[in-house]
């Protein structure tokens, strides 16, 4: 056997034969692949919500749950609005620029990151890994919080700190601003979470 | 095919029926023999080499009790809390297998740190041995994505939350992370396609691969002989009539004895933990795990499993003025290469071009990113040991003495790291953690330079034994 001369077509068509198998086992490969995406039933799980804020009082806090993420509906007190303008040189994209397709949509590219300032809405989950941060609404000193704290967002994960608008303060983990989900007033007491086309 | 062998005339049935086996089987003969009967380990193993044995042990058991879970568990995000809670419960006898498998899951750990350990101050991952460590740095990595998969099948708040912050690791890496953390999840936000997905990798395809590996390195150990305390090559020296290792005992019986004692010891502090303080103080099951899983609400302090802490300490220490540290350590790196290296000058500009393309990267990319990236490389640097070990002794008994102090501190480390990956984050203590990765890094990293250094102890001709 090993004293025969090499025969290049064999060879020629061995290889060809591995090639062709190794296309085939890619193509297999594919639908076993492709199942590890989202389903049809998990992509149309997306519907919008609607939510009655009327019975918001002003510093209370409500989650909804959209997507299977909690969104966050706080109403704002007119000292809390005002604290937007304090932390203003504390976080790290004051007028939200980074990633603005991402997280943030037109009519809440502004100071309170909303439609209305003093209803704010966001997705209540960190930009850095995840968790859903702790409202520390209150102001002042507390523990593990800067002593001038005006009231935001802490994350318990990796201490990521977000102000009362869902800005992220500088050298935190966290890279970005929370989250503004698409979101329209059907009225002045209803609101519809996950589309702005609706009006 | 060797010739058929027949049984003396006259001999008992037990002695026909394996002649009669043999004839048909020869494999599992000759097998026995050369795994057991002939396989001759080095006498002068000591303490550290009982978690070789002890670690196939918990596989055992984490694959005997997974089996009995699995016959009563949902995995289903409407059931799947519950279904633990019925085990724990109404199964009889439910609570004793799920702690068993609990508890081995924390034991695994321990004894498979042990016994990395073992090779770390012996020098068993040296040549001829290379591959035996490479098979065994990939048990561990199976061994904790296993871990991490497992953790999530409760379906508790821990396992939920846990979950949802490791796979949004993936989605760090620029370009396809998002994409990357959808796939795995199947699911815009850690769900049921999930739990799912995670308990087909968790008792089937992730204990495949780990058998698998565990059976090469087995293999490849024993082509190329156990390694010892003393770090010298037993089959150097043998007896010339029969080619046995003049240090060497065949492993069965002498080792299979050897080993009762330490499964004896080690069940009992198993069972004493099992039986005691399943939970561990929340260390081996955490408290929290205990709340269902509430996708809305994030529990006020959230840690991994103990295990996973020394690396989680790390993603959590870099922060963006450790990436400038990061920065600069490459930057001095590379002048010192400059300067001090006896390298050709191409090579020399290669480094600099290197250094300045680094600097960039680590300067364009979120501090998270190359979090996701110092944690990761923490695990995969293990696999160069082999490479960046250049003393000339294997084992730490013939190094120089302040090589222990070495080791000693890296242990330290390694161990403050993982406590500080419990604890909640404060500056303080982020600032600790910061030091511990820089130590942890130098250590490998800086390995062919300090392995090297420093006077070398007389290696014997022959292991260093007492017999008792």
């Amino acid at each position: 056997m090993s004293q025969d001369a090499i025969d290049p077509s064999r060879r020629a068509w061995v290889g060809i034969a591995c090639g062709a198998g190794a296309i085939g086992g890619v193509a297999v490969a594919v639908p076993f692949v492709s199942s590890f995406a989202p389903s049809e039933r998990a992509k149309a799980a997306g519907a919008a919500v609607e939510v009655d804020v009327s019975t918001l009082k002003p510093g209370e806090m409500a989650t909804v749950e959209w997507r299977g993420k909690p969104v966050w509906i706080l109403k704002r007190t007119p000292e809390q609005v005002e604290s937007l303008k304090k932390t203003d040189s504390k976080v790290a994209d004051p007028e939200s620029k980074r990633k603005p397709d991402e997280l943030t949509p037109e009519y809440a590219r502004n100071q309170y990151r909303s439609r209305k300032p003093e209803l704010l809405v966001a997705v209540g989950i960190c930009s850095h890994l995840g968790c859903s941060p702790t409202a520390k609404l209150q102001g002042g000193a507390q523990p593990g919080l800067p002593e001038d704290w005006q009231g935001g967002f802490f994350c318990p994960c990796h201490g990521s700190m977000f102000d009362l608008a869902g800005r992220v303060f500088k050298n935190v983990p966290a890279p970005d601003n929370l989250e503004i989900p698409p979101y329209v007033f059907l009225s002045d007491s209803k609101l519809l979470i996950g589309e702005d086309k609706k009006a | 095919m060797a010739e058929f062998k027949e049984a003396p005339p006259g001999s008992s049935l037990a002695v026909q029926a394996t002649t009669w086996i043999e004839n048909r089987f020869p494999t599992a003969f000759a097998e026995y023999k050369k795994h057991l009967s002939e396989y001759y380990a080095p006498k002068n193993f000591n303490f550290w080499y009982f978690f070789g044995s002890l670690a196939l042990l918990v596989l055992v058991i984490q694959i005997v009790t997974g089996i009995f879970l699995v016959m009563h568990y949902k995995p289903d995000a409407n059931l799947a809390f519950a279904s633990v809670e019925y085990i724990m419960r109404d199964v009889p006898g439910g609570w004793l297998i799920r702690y068993m498998h609990s508890t081995g899951a924390s034991a695994f750990f321990i004894v498979v740190y042990l016994h990395m350990w073992r090779g770390l101050i012996y020098g068993s991952y040296r040549k001829p041995r290379e591959l035996v460590w490479i098979f065994g740095c990939l048990i561990f990595l199976c061994l904790m994505g296993e871990a991490f998969m497992g953790y999530l099948l409760p379906w508790g708040q821990m396992s939920y939350w846990g979950a949802q912050v490791i796979i949004n690791l993936f989605a760090a890496i620029p370009f396809v992370g998002p994409d990357l953390a959808l796939l795995i999840r199947g699911d815009y936000v850690v769900g049921d396609a999930t739990l799912n997905r995670f308990f087909a990798f968790h008792v089937i395809a992730i204990p495949l691969v780990l058998l698998g590996l565990v059976v090469a390195h087995l293999l490849a150990l024993h082509d190329v002989g156990s390694n010892n305390p003393d770090g010298i090559e037993i089959k150097d020296k043998k007896d010339p009539k029969t080619g046995i290792p003049l240090d060497g005992l065949p492993f069965h019986p002498y080792f299979t004895v050897h080993d009762i004692l330490g499964v004896s010891v080690f069940l009992m502090i198993f069972t004493a933990i099992l039986f005691f303080a399943p939970e561990m103080g929340g260390y081996f099951l955490e408290f929290n795990n205990f709340i269902p899983a509430d996708p809305l609400k994030t529990p006020a302090h959230i840690a991994p499993v103990w295990y996973f802490t020394p690396y989680y300490s790390m993603l959590r220490a870099t922060t963006d003025p450790m990436v400038n540290v990061l920065c600069v350590l490459v930057g001095v790196a590379a002048v010192i290469a400059f300067w001090k290296g006896r390298i050709s000058l191409v090579a020399k500009v290669g480094i600099a071009v290197g250094a300045v393309v680094a600097i960039a990267l680590l300067k364009t990319f979120d501090a998270k990113f190359w979090g996701v990236v110092v944690m990761g490389t923490a695990v995969l640097i293990l696999f160069a040991l082999p490479w960046l070990d250049r003393s000339t002794v294997k084992s730490i008994r013939y190094r120089p003495g302040w090589h222990k102090f070495v080791y000693g501190v890296f242990v330290v480390v390694f161990l403050i790291l993982g406590w500080l990956g419990i604890e909640p984050p404060s500056e303080l203590k982020t600032l600790l953690a910061q030091a511990g990765t820089l130590y942890y890094f130098a250590f490998f990293l800086l390995m062919p330079w300090w392995s090297r250094l420093g006077e070398f102890k007389p290696v014997p001709e022959r292991v260093v034994f007492k017999a008792h």
